[in-house]
C-alpha cells in the first residue's frame, strides 16, 4: 500500500525500466496462477466429474471419457468445462436471440457500471466532506463515526429492499446503494490522510499564518492523497457489488443483477451462463479498479513509492 | 540593516514557562528569562537536555505561549509578529513535501502570503541560488541528501524575508563533516541578508563558530546563567576553527555549562521535539 511520509531521505525512486520488468513478471505470475486453477478445475473433473462429451454438445452425445470417481462438487452442474463457460459467452444468451451471451454481458456491466460509477462519486464526495469535518472537529469525530461505523455493519441485502422501496425501484435506488459502500472506505481512509501530516509542517504553516483552507488545500489533501486512491480502489470494487445487489430487488432489468438473477433461475440447463455473468462482473471490477489505479499513477506520478500502490 | 535602530528585533522580558494541568504544575521548563536580540544578531541558545531552549524558541515564533512574561518582536506582540509574517522557522527535520519539487517547496510559503507567479518564481529561485541548490530546481526533495533537503528549508524559511530566523537544531541530524560545512554556509547566507538569527543547538564548537552571542542556559527550569560574547574575527572561516581565541570562548561556554548543571551530551533532540510533544501529550490527557 501507498505511505504518505513528509520526507524519506535516502529513498531512491524505482526506475521506469525495473518496474516494466517487475510488471511484467507480475502478469506472467497471475497467468500461471490462473492456468493452475483451469487445470485443478479440469483434473477433479477428470477423475470425479460427469462423463466428458464434445464442447457444448447435447446430452445425447457419444461419451469421450468415463471419469473414475463420481463427486458431486465436479459434476457438470456444479464445475462446468472451462471450455464451456468460455465457449457459452459466444452463445445466444436466449433461445432464438440475436444478442450473443458476451454482447449482452458487455452491456449488462456497462449499464452496471455507470450506476456503480454515480454511486461511486457520489459516495467519495460524502467520504470527503465526512472526513474533512471530522479532521477539522474532534467533537463530530467523536459523535459520528461510531454511526459511520455502525452504517456498515447493517447487511446490504437486509438494506437493499428498503431502499428500493423508498425510491420506487428507479435506479436512484441502486445508486444510492453504490453510494452507501463506497462512502464508508474513504471516509476512514481520509480522516487518517488528512491528519497524515508531520505536526512540524503544521507549526510551519502556523508560521506563516496561513489559513485553515490554505493548509488545507495546499497540504492536507496533497499528503491525503496516497491514502485517498487507496480508499478509492477499494470502493471501486465495492460499488460494482453495490449496483449488482441494488438492481437484483428492485426493477432494473438491464444491469448484471439481474442478468445473475436470471442466469440463476436456469442454472440447471445452463450453469456456464451464470459462471460466465460471475466472470463478466469480476472483470467489471478489475476494469475499475485499474481504471483508479491509472488515475493514481498519473496523479502521484513523481512521489517516492507511488509505483508500488 | 538599520544601524541606527536602537530598539531590539526581539525582546524577552521575564519570561516563564510551566507545563501543567489546571493548576497542577508539571514542569517548570523556563523560569525568569529576560533577553534582548539586537536586529542584524546570530545569537545561539545553548544549554544541556530539557533546558527549555527549543522551548523559549517556540515562545519567540508564537508556536507556544509563555505562561508569564512577554515577549515582543519589532515592538510587537509575538502573536501579532507571527500574524505579519515576521518569521522564518527552520527546524531539524527539513519537512519538505515529497510532492512539490524544490522549487515549489520554496514557494509553498509565497504562495500562502499571496505573491503573484512571477514573483514566486524570481523569489524562489534567487533563494535556491542563495543556497548554491540552482541546480535542482526540478528535483523533488527525497532526491536530495540530508544536508541539501535543510538547505532547502533555509531558503524556504528565507523566502519571504521574515525579520527573524528561528533555527531550532536545524543541523542536528547531520554528520559532522556536513555539518560544519553548514555552518560556513549559514554564516555566508547571514552575512548575505543580514537578517536577524535565534539559533537552538547542542554543540558548543557550533555555537561559539557561527554566532554573535552565545546564551547559555541551565538545566530545568532552564535559566540563561551566563551570555558569551564572541568577539571573533569575521569573516570565519576553516582556520577559525584553529584559532586560539576560538578554544578560549569553547572552553568558556563549556564551563559555564557545566556550572549550570545538567549534561550536555544526553543524546540528541529530547528538548525540540519533546516540548512539541510533552503540549500535545498534556493537551490529550495522557498527562497528570
Amino acid at each position: 500500500m501507498a505511505t504518505a511520509a513528509v520526507t524519506r531521505p535516502g529513498l531512491t525512486s524505482t526506475g521506469p525500466a525495473r518496474a516494466g520488468r517487475r510488471r511484467g513478471r507480475g502478469l506472467l505470475v497471475g497467468l500461471a496462477v490462473a492456468i493452475g486453477v483451469v487445470i485443478f478445475w479440469e483434473g477433479a473433473k477428470f477423475l470425479g466429474g460427469t462423463p466428458w462429451r464434445a464442447p457444448l454438445a447435447q446430452p445425447g452425445s457419444p461419451v469421450l471419457w468415463n471419469p473414475p470417481f463420481r463427486w458431486a462438487f465436479a459434476n457438470d452442474l456444479n464445475l462446468p468445462h472451462v471450455w464451456n463457460i468460455l465457449l457459452t459467452f459466444g452463445q445466444p444468451f436466449q433461445r432464438g436471440a440475436d444478442q450473443t451471451v458476451a454482447e449482452y454481458l458487455f452491456g449488462a456491466a456497462l449499464y452496471t457500471w455507470r450506476e456503480a460509477f454515480l454511486g461511486f462519486l457520489l459516495g467519495t464526495s460524502i467520504g470527503l466532506i465526512l472526513a474533512t469535518v471530522f479532521v477539522h472537529s474532534r467533537l463530530l469525530e467523536r459523535a459520528l463515526v461510531p454511526y459511520v461505523v455502525a452504517s456498515q455493519t447493517i447487511p446490504i441485502i437486509a438494506l437493499a429492499p428498503m431502499i428500493t422501496y423508498a425510491f420506487g425501484g428507479s435506479l436512484a435506488a441502486v445508486v444510492v446503494i453504490a453510494t452507501y459502500l463506497t462512502f464508508f472506505p474513504v471516509t476512514i481512509a481520509m480522516i487518517r490522510g488528512l491528519r497524515s501530516l508531520d505536526p512540524r509542517a503544521l507549526e510551519l504553516t502556523r508560521s506563516y499564518a496561513a489559513s485553515r483552507w490554505q493548509v488545507y488545500r495546499k497540504l492536507r489533501l496533497p499528503a491525503s492523497l496516497p491514502y485517498l486512491f487507496t480508499a478509492l480502489k477499494i470502493a471501486a470494487t465495492a460499488s460494482i457489488v453495490g449496483a449488482i445487489i441494488g438492481e437484483s430487488p428492485g426493477g432494473i432489468a438491464d444491469g448484471l443483477g439481474r442478468v445473475i438473477l436470471t442466469f440463476n433461475q436456469y442454472y440447471i440447463t445452463g450453469p456456464e451462463k451464470l459462471w460466465a455473468a460471475i466472470i463478466a462482473s469480476g472483470l467489471l471490477g478489475i476494469a475499475f479498479f485499474l481504471l483508479i489505479r491509472g488515475v493514481e499513477l498519473a496523479v502521484l506520478r513523481g512521489r517516492p513509492g507511488a509505483a508500488d500502490g | 540593516m538599520t544601524a541606527s535602530s536602537p530598539a531590539p528585533v526581539v525582546r524577552i522580558a521575564g519570561v516563564d514557562k510551566t507545563f501543567g494541568r489546571g493548576d497542577r504544575v508539571v514542569t517548570k521548563a523556563l523560569e525568569a528569562i529576560d533577553l534582548d536580540i539586537a536586529r542584524g544578531e546570530f545569537v545561539s541558545l545553548i544549554g544541556p537536555s530539557g533546558c527549555g531552549k527549543s522551548t523559549l524558541l517556540r515562545i519567540v515564533g508564537d508556536l507556544t505561549s509563555p505562561s508569564t512574561g512577554t515577549v515582543q518582536v519589532n515592538g510587537k506582540s509575538a502573536e501579532q509578529a507571527r500574524r505579519d509574517r515576521d518569521y522564518g522557522m527552520v527546524f531539524q527535520a527539513p519537512v519538505l513535501f515529497d510532492w512539490r519539487t524544490v522549487e515549489d517547496n520554496v514557494k509553498l510559503p509565497l504562495e500562502i502570503l499571496g505573491y503573484d507567479a512571477a514573483r514566486r518564481t524570481a523569489r524562489a529561485r534567487e533563494m535556491l541560488e542563495l543556497v548554491e541548490l540552482g541546480d535542482f530546481l526540478k528535483h523533488h526533495p527525497f532526491q536530495l541528501s540530508g544536508g541539501m533537503q535543510q538547505r532547502v528549508a533555509i531558503a524556504r524559511a528565507l523566502a519571504f524575508e521574515p525579520a527573524i530566523l528561528l533555527m531550532d537544531e536545524p543541523f542536528g541530524a547531520l554528520d559532522e563533516m556536513t555539518r560544519e560545512r553548514m555552518n560556513g554556509e549559514v554564516l555566508r547566507i547571514w552575512e548575505q541578508t543580514g537578517t536577524t538569527i535565534l539559533f537552538v543547538t547542542h554543540s558548543i564548537p557550533e555555537a561559539v563558530f557561527l554566532s554573535t552571542r552565545v546564551v547559555v542556559m541551565s538545566a530545568r527550569p532552564g535559566r540563561i546563567t551566563k551570555i558569551v560574547n564572541v568577539d571573533l574575527p569575521r569573516p570565519r572561516t576553516d582556520d577559525t576553527r584553529e584559532e586560539r581565541r576560538y578554544f578560549e570562548l569553547v572552553t568558556e561556554v563549556r564551563e559555564a555549562l557545566r556550572a549550570g548543571g545538567g549534561d550536555l551530551d544526553d543524546s540528541g533532540t529530547i528538548d525540540g521535539m519533546d516540548a512539541a510533544s510533552m503540549e500535545r501529550t498534556i493537551a490529550e490527557g495522557a498527562v497528570g
